[in-house]
């Protein structure tokens, strides 16, 4: 059966997830960060953690963004294949959607138009589409608004299949040393493991997605993000990199079969505002 | 928790030790990429400044929008080392201090400490906390470009870290290892 999703309806929720993201963290992050507040043994690693949770309650309380930078917008779409979407074009449905949202709702427009000119589109438009046809016939829709404080510190390796797991976790061991206190921890740590050069990209990054209490399906995968997770957190880099044992709140991998010459990873790094809101239509 | 005032007084900054917890009250002006930009190109042309630095703090903040009624949006700082390049001259200038995130290059740790100035750390991603820490917000320079604009701030209590002291002494790249570790 043929079901039919008017344009409309999408821009009306895009813009309303865009808001909503930058309001209010999902509950597991909020979970991850109480927690972590409790954990954290040096002073001014508590003062951080304390400030993030009086910043998570003014931001929702007052409906004024957890963070001054709201992003850029990243829109995952998985499209049933019984799905028929009519009205305007699927593109343009989505960043008038984004268009609205950061108008209505008082977000920055952090966007430029041409990565070296550099004006901006004053509208925070366009989003980044990630979009997968799926069986079935909805259409979920995820808007993960990303900052780029992390986002600058994120990085992609081409390993040799020799490096093997142990290349795979020096490589992130030394993207967070090297982001510091720039990536805003506390942060959430994204990986995609295989692939190609953009799959363990777009891997990592819908890590970020996954919920924090949530491990992967793979045993061994599991236990390398809670051991990745231990050793972050013994590089002391702590709460807005001043020191302490909460660097990062969870670590997400992905996995993917991958080239018999490769090993690609990427490393897609979020601060302690891992924001991402998704619904069904 | 000590209080200072700003513009900043140097015989008091002198007694900012890194790692100090700081609450600042006073007048503040953000800037950052794009301003910093318009500020060396003004330099490179031997104009003014848009204001005058001297004892000055620099916040590297770009707010989001205000509501109606509100004073400022989200007002958190961005990462500090994209302007890494241009602080030297403005220090030199006399500029008192800035205010990010992050750590900075070791030519900005020197002029640092050749103008006996101070960077401080506030907490990134606390915009909303952040903004409640400031009175009024006023554009004076570059109002072309929205968010990157200067503006001038009114703050009260505005909670930082000394990250980099008068003498160069940092906090980050010296932090505590964490305590839960067996495995390091």
């Amino acid at each position: 059966m043929i079901r039919k999703i008017h344009t409309l309806e999408i821009t009306k929720n895009i813009k309303e997830m865009c808001i909503e993201a930058n309001y209010y963290l999902s509950a597991d992050m909020k979970d991850a960060i109480q927690q972590a507040s409790q954990k954290e043994t040096t002073t001014l690693g508590k003062n951080v953690m304390q400030q993030l949770q009086k910043n998570l309650i003014i931001a929702a309380d007052e409906k004024i963004p957890i963070c001054q930078d709201t992003g850029m917008a990243v829109v995952f779409l998985d499209i049933g294949q019984g799905v028929h979407i009519q009205g305007d074009s699927l593109e343009n449905a989505i960043n008038e959607g984004i268009r609205r949202g950061y108008e209505e709702g008082y977000l920055r427009k952090s966007i430029v138009h041409d990565p070296l000119i550099r004006k901006n589109t004053k509208d925070n438009t366009p989003a980044v589409i990630h979009s997968k046809i799926v069986a079935g016939n909805t259409l979920k829709i995820t808007v993960a608004p990303k900052g780029f404080g992390s986002e600058n510190i994120s990085r992609i390796f081409m390993l040799k299949p020799s490096d093997g797991k142990e290349g795979v976790i020096k490589s992130v061991l030394q993207t967070i040393q090297d982001a510091g206190a720039n990536a805003c921890p506390p942060i959430v740590v994204g990986i995609g493991i295989g692939g190609t050069f953009e799959k363990c990209a777009i891997m990592a990054k819908e890590a970020l997605l996954r919920n924090l209490k949530e491990h992967s399906d793979i045993p061994y995968i599991a236990e390398m993000e809670q051991d990745l997770l231990e050793q972050i957190n013994c590089l002391g880099i702590g709460p807005g990199g001043l020191g302490g044992n909460t660097t990062a709140l969870a670590v997400n991998i992905n996995t993917y079969p991958t080239h018999i010459a490769g090993l690609p990873v990427g490393i897609n790094i979020c601060c302690h505002v891992n924001r991402h809101v998704t619904r069904i239509l | 928790m000590i209080k200072i005032n700003a513009p900043i007084n140097k015989e008091e900054l002198k007694k900012l030790r890194a790692g100090d917890s700081i609450l600042i009250s006073g007048i503040i002006y953000t800037a950052r990429d794009a301003a910093h930009q318009r500020m060396a190109e003004s330099l490179k042309k031997k104009e003014r400044l848009p204001f005058d630095v001297q004892n000055q703090l620099i916040y590297y903040m770009g707010p989001s929008p205000s509501k109606p009624g509100q004073i400022i949006g989200s007002a958190g700082p961005t990462t500090a080392s994209r302007m890494d390049t241009y602080t030297p001259d403005l220090l030199d200038l006399g500029l008192g201090g800035m205010i990010g995130k992050g750590k900075r290059s070791s030519e900005v740790i020197h002029s640092i400490i050749k103008n006996a100035s101070v960077y401080f750390a506030a907490t990134g991603g606390a915009g909303a906390l952040l903004s409640k820490c400031i009175l009024s917000s006023d554009i004076i320079a570059y109002e072309d470009l929205g968010t990157e604009a200067i503006r001038k701030l009114e703050v009260k209590d505005l909670p930082v870290v000394v990250a980099i002291d008068f003498m160069g002494n940092h906090l980050y790249g010296n932090a505590l290892p964490g305590t839960n570790c067996t495995s390091l």
